[in-house]
């Protein structure tokens, strides 16, 4: 999120896409309910079937899985069309003024530079125009946006295409609905209004996802939206640590705090690489050396030194050629490359994507340690109940028993990037460890196994620092204080992470955490709900990454002068009267947030408007470089049952494709009928939490598939009757739910037929169902690989056969 | 003064939370249910089970409803159940009308008479059973467990009075776009201390539209229940009555079916 949960109250729109929040985020509407009746907010519901969450909005807009870029283009020509766009804001703190590179080019579907071969760009004329007798190279830049090769001016080209009535072709939303969501939404337009978007899983479990959100940016900048309460791009994270453990960097591409993991690329081959690579030469982050540097330290403690490259080289440089994103570990691991996983509180064999697939992956497999509350489909993927032969399985599991969040304390960070700490309840059952225990004893452990090892490779592991105290208290506080970290020459913490060092005096585990645990106390611990702003910041409680700010971009709340847009809508704002003469400061930046800025950089100075500081350019990117094209474009899904009608180009063309065994393409005269996946309020994730609890296996006691009165009647089936779906990868039996909230969508005059499912069931449990992920395909985003969990083909059809 | 809550229905998500802490609360046991093709998997009161959600949904003239409603003892002013319980084991404290389990004889004639068809069997303890408004918490300053639970804000605790307030207050604001808005309970069955503010006709929440104790239970109150402690064995031999007690359980089945039509 880059504003909060309790921010959310502050809106005057929500818009809610990709996202059933009422069934999901139950919580986002103790604020939304509040925006609704304290300040008369409209919320929107876009979904292909009428939810929870469209039962509590004021407009309800069906849309056809897999179409978010066409609904969100639709509404970026909207805005423009009809002039509703904030028209300061868009020149001042976007690149809509820059011109771009004559080379650029958009013909049917494809951006310039496409490779059929590689399915890859070459992005070179994706660049801004430059002075080729400017030596600084500054971007040519037009600031009445008339130049036809401004990005406002290309943006407008592109998203001309998107024109209601071809919007609504693709989708399926009903015209007079869908115009209603753009005026309602295009309403936050103005300085005094603010909307957000709220999003989850419907909108990154595509192959284009990464595209969506980019289309929910370039609508949220030219409306103003960012940066001011109420306002944001809101993804709404499935598990209350996902944002934890992607800030920890437990992603196959990153180190901690989203800092770049290196691959075996020349470019990265020492320190000096790695820093020259991963420095922009303007903005916030040209402290990567900082950053990178005090993580090191943090990590390999005296062993890192200036002549050692801090240990850069203990860093594994993983094959830049390779994907060891979720489908690619899998693939992998079917290929019989992987010997053998931790697994932790994780449970593919219900949560992963083609799900028979993976079971059957986890056979090549040596071994693997599950940990987890309970033993999950995935721990017991060998066994009759999962219809294995375990005699011809060789893969050794071991289980060990994890205690849950209620046993054990530590922290976990929200959407909002709210560390908060959480104490201990109860004593954990039997012989269950937190997850940290388990961890140290292992890593214990393995130090121990190499202890005197002299061989070169076992060094990383000898010089990685363990040295924690074993008391499950004491080891998680010194963990906290690491992760915060130090100055290694006075032995305090640090205050803040602008106080990091290139140069080794610093260690720091997670440089956006820096700040939460300091010399004054552990900051997530704090526990004060008194609202000193007025709009719900709640300084005082926990501590939010990074240096405590609520509301990211805030900077953009303030217009050129550094007064806020709008009274209303106030965040920061420049106050010449609070700076220090002494140190030459002409003012200060002050307000309900931490700023977003150099508090002192006056509006005034050379960089005093460029309020996106992470970006090299400080503007937001209407163009901007993706894998798939600088501009969002729609393409429909890899299995779709109609063909695109924007472009000759069906289907993502930076996508990777898996040419692999057991992931057929379903193709539409088999499976002539969309599905989709999604989860019910009364069970968490792949279930093994809420599954094993009787009182919410009472309330849902058994997977359903959701589909239309008109899809029933065609195929004979009953409310309430067993049905089978079927993909190209496999089958499932389910309980139909056959409902007036699910419609048979109008495509360019064609019904075509969505249903939905629950993909949070096994054999394990109480509640026991079969896993809906045996239909879903390895087939991921162009950027992010996330799986195509939400629109695949498939048929349903009465009975199981 | 009493103690009273409020259920807005235009602000529920149906997501539960009240249901699962009611049993968690009161420990009760899950029952064996199975999805039957709605979400409403639990769609009656039990001797295990003193709140549920109803789910009605709704096509008109295009538009979606799904309506999510939550159903528990209305805490009546002036309850049927207590006036035909012949033990004297049901009270009012503090706007809850509580049950005293010592002295419940589990001779069902509460659950004939309430208009509500609330109070349920439990046979575990041979008692009839029903929500309590948490009066046990309350006692102690804290909010009975679904209030609790409720993060959408759609469950408030207080004085009647000023929920009666704030229900009126809120059913003004809705009435511009739902014109069948009201608030339910203030005057329903003789005014209840659960209060609900609902954007359209009771019926389509489940809800009794015109709940009325009957005539026989106040004959009850003035021929039977006098005698009621003797005449209890009675009941089970069939006698006199069984005349009584069918007729009222009849009476109690037909407020529940005009309930269920709608579920
Ligand atoms: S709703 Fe029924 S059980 Fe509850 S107080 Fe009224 S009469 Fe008694
Ligand atoms: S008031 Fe207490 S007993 Fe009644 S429904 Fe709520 S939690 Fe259950
Ligand atoms: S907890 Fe609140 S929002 Fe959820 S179902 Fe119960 S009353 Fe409705």
């Amino acid at each position: 999120m880059t504003n909060h949960w309790v921010d959310l109250r502050n809106t005057d729109c929500a818009l809610i896409i990709g996202s059933n929040a009422a069934e999901n985020h139950p919580m986002a509407f103790k604020w939304l309910t509040e925006a609704r009746e304290k300040r008369g907010a409209k919320i929107i519901s876009v979904d292909p079937r009428f939810t929870r969450t469209s039962a509590r909005a004021d407009i309800y807009a069906p849309m056809r899985s897999g179409t978010d870029v066409a609904f969100i283009g639709g509404l970026i020509n909207y805005v423009i069309q009809n002039n509703l766009y904030f028209h300061d804001y868009v020149v001042n703190y976007t690149n809509a003024a820059y011109i771009i590179d004559d080379g650029y080019e958009f013909k049917d579907g494809l951006f310039s530079g496409y490779d059929p071969e590689q399915r890859k760009y070459d992005q070179k004329t994706w660049a801004y125009k430059t002075d080729p007798a400017d030596p600084d190279k500054k971007p040519l830049k037009d600031p009445t946006l008339q130049n036809p090769r401004c990005v406002f001016q290309l943006l407008k080209k592109h998203f001309e295409r998107y024109d209601v009535d071809t919007v609504c072709k693709i989708t399926g939303t009903p015209k007079d609905v869908y115009l209603k969501v753009a005026e309602t939404f295009a309403a936050t337009g103005k300085p005094d209004k603010s909307g957000t978007i709220c999003y989850a899983m419907g909108t990154c479990q595509h192959s284009n996802a990464s595209q969506n959100i980019r289309a929910y940016s370039i609508l949220q900048l030219l409306l103003g939206n960012m940066g001011i309460p109420g306002g944001g791009i809101n993804a709404l994270r499935g598990e209350s640590n996902v944002q934890g453990s992607t800030d920890m960097g437990l992603l196959s591409h990153l180190l901690t705090a989203y800092l770049n993991a290196p691959t075996n690329d020349a470019a990265y081959k020492d320190l000096a690489g790695y820093i020259k690579k991963e420095t922009p030469k303007w903005g916030f982050k040209t402290n990567t050396p900082k950053w990178i540097i005090s993580m090191l330290k943090a990590w390999y403690g005296d062993a890192a030194t200036k002549e050692n490259d801090y240990c850069y080289q203990y860093l594994p440089k993983r094959d830049a050629k390779r994907n060891f994103t979720h489908i690619g570990l899998f693939e992998a691991m079917y290929e019989g490359k992987i010997k053998g996983v931790l697994i932790f509180g994780a449970n593919p064999v219900v949560g992963g994507p083609n799900a028979n697939k993976e079971a059957k992956a986890l056979e090549n497999l040596d071994w693997m340690v599950a940990v987890d509350l309970w033993e999950t489909e995935t721990s017991t993927f060998w066994s009759r109940e999962a219809g294995a032969d375990p005699s011809k399985i060789k893969t050794e599991v071991f289980f060990l028993p994890a205690c849950s969040s209620y046993e054990k304390q530590g922290t976990v960070s929200n959407s909002g990037r709210w560390i908060q700490f959480r104490w201990k309840a109860v004593d954990p059952l039997g012989e269950s460890r937190s997850d940290l225990e388990i961890l140290y004893e292992l890593g214990k452990r393995i130090k121990e196994a190499y202890a005197g090892s002299t061989d070169p490779k076992d060094k990383p592991l000898l010089d990685m620092t363990w040295d924690y105290p074993e008391e499950e208290e004491k080891l998680l506080d010194e963990v906290q204080r690491e992760i915060n970290g130090y100055d290694l020459t006075t032995k305090k913490l640090l205050p803040k992470f602008a106080d990091l060092k290139d140069d080794g005096t610093t260690s720091c585990g997670v440089w956006i955490y820096c700040g939460m645990y300091t010399e004054e106390g552990n900051k997530t611990q704090k526990r004060d709900n008194k609202d000193t702003t007025g709009i719900g910041q709640y300084p005082n409680w926990a501590f939010a990454w990074p240096v405590n700010r609520r509301i990211i971009y805030n900077r953009c709340s303030a217009d050129l002068s550094g007064n806020p847009w709008s009274e209303a809508k106030k965040v920061i704002w420049w106050d010449p009267t609070k700076g220090d003469p002494a140190k030459g400061e002409k003012g200060k930046w002050v307000g309900l947030d931490v700023p977003d800025f150099i508090a002192t950089v006056a509006p005034s100075d050379p960089d005093g408007s460029k309020p996106f500081i992470m970006h090299p350019d400080g503007v937001g990117g209407l163009f901007a470089k993706m894998a798939d094209g600088p501009f969002p474009e729609h393409y429909e899904p890899w299995e779709s049952p109609v063909q695109n009608i924007l472009s000759s180009i069906q289907f993502d063309p930076a996508a990777k494709i898996w040419q692999s065994p057991m992931n057929e393409q379903g193709t539409p005269d088999k499976y002539p009928i969309i599905g989709t996946t999604y989860r019910v309020v009364e069970h968490w994730q792949a279930g093994a939490m809420t599954r094993n609890l009787p009182w919410l296996a009472e309330l849902m006691p058994n997977v359903f598939v959701e589909m239309s009165e008109e899809l029933a009647k065609e195929k004979g089936i009953q409310n309430g009757d067993i049905v089978t779906v079927e993909s190209a990868r496999g089958k499932v039996t389910a309980v139909a739910c056959v409902t007036k909230r699910f419609k048979p969508f109008n495509i360019n005059g064609k019904i075509v037929h969505e249903i939905g499912i629950l993909w949070h069931y096994g054999y394990k449990g109480v509640a026991v169902g079969d896993p809906a992920n045996r239909l879903t395909p390895h087939i991921g985003d162009a950027n992010s690989n996330t799986p195509e969990y939400k629109a695949w083909l498939c048929d349903v059809y009465k009975g199981v056969k | 003064m009493a103690k009273g809550y409020l259920v807005d229905t235009t602000k529920c998500i149906g997501c539960r939370g009240c249901v699962v802490a009611c049993k968690n609360w009161n420990q009760l046991p899950a029952e064996p249910t199975g999805f039957k093709g709605t979400y409403q998997t639990v769609a009656d009161f039990s001797g295990n089970t003193f709140t549920y959600i109803g789910f009605n949904e709704y096509e008109e003239n295009g538009q979606l409803k799904w309506y999510f409603t939550k159903r528990q003892c209305m805490h009546c002013l002036d309850p049927a159940c207590m006036k035909v319980c012949p033990q004297k084991a049901i009270s009012i404290v503090d706007g809850a009308v509580v049950r005293d389990y010592g002295k419940c004889a589990g001779c069902q004639y509460c659950a004939s008479a309430c208009p509500f068809h609330v109070p349920r069997y439990n046979t575990k303890i041979n008692k009839e059973t029903k929500c309590s408004m948490c009066a046990e918490r309350v006692a102690e300053g804290m909010l009975p467990a679904c209030v609790k639970a409720c993060v959408t804000g759609a469950l408030q605790f207080g004085e009647r009075d000023e929920l009666l307030a704030i229900a009126k207050e809120r059913v003004n604001a809705l009435k511009a776009e739902y014109p069948n808005a009201r608030v339910y309970g203030e005057n329903d069955a003789g005014g209840t201390s659960v209060l609900y503010v609902l954007a359209d006709v009771p019926s389509k929440y489940g809800l009794p539209e015109n709940p009325q104790v009957s005539a026989l239970t106040t004959a009850w109150q003035k021929y039977v229940k006098p005698y009621g402690p003797w005449l209890i064995a009675l009941t089970a031999a069939g006698s006199i009555l069984s005349f009584f007690s069918t007729r009222l359980l009849k009476v109690g089945q037909r407020a529940h079916e005009e309930e269920s039509l709608h579920g």
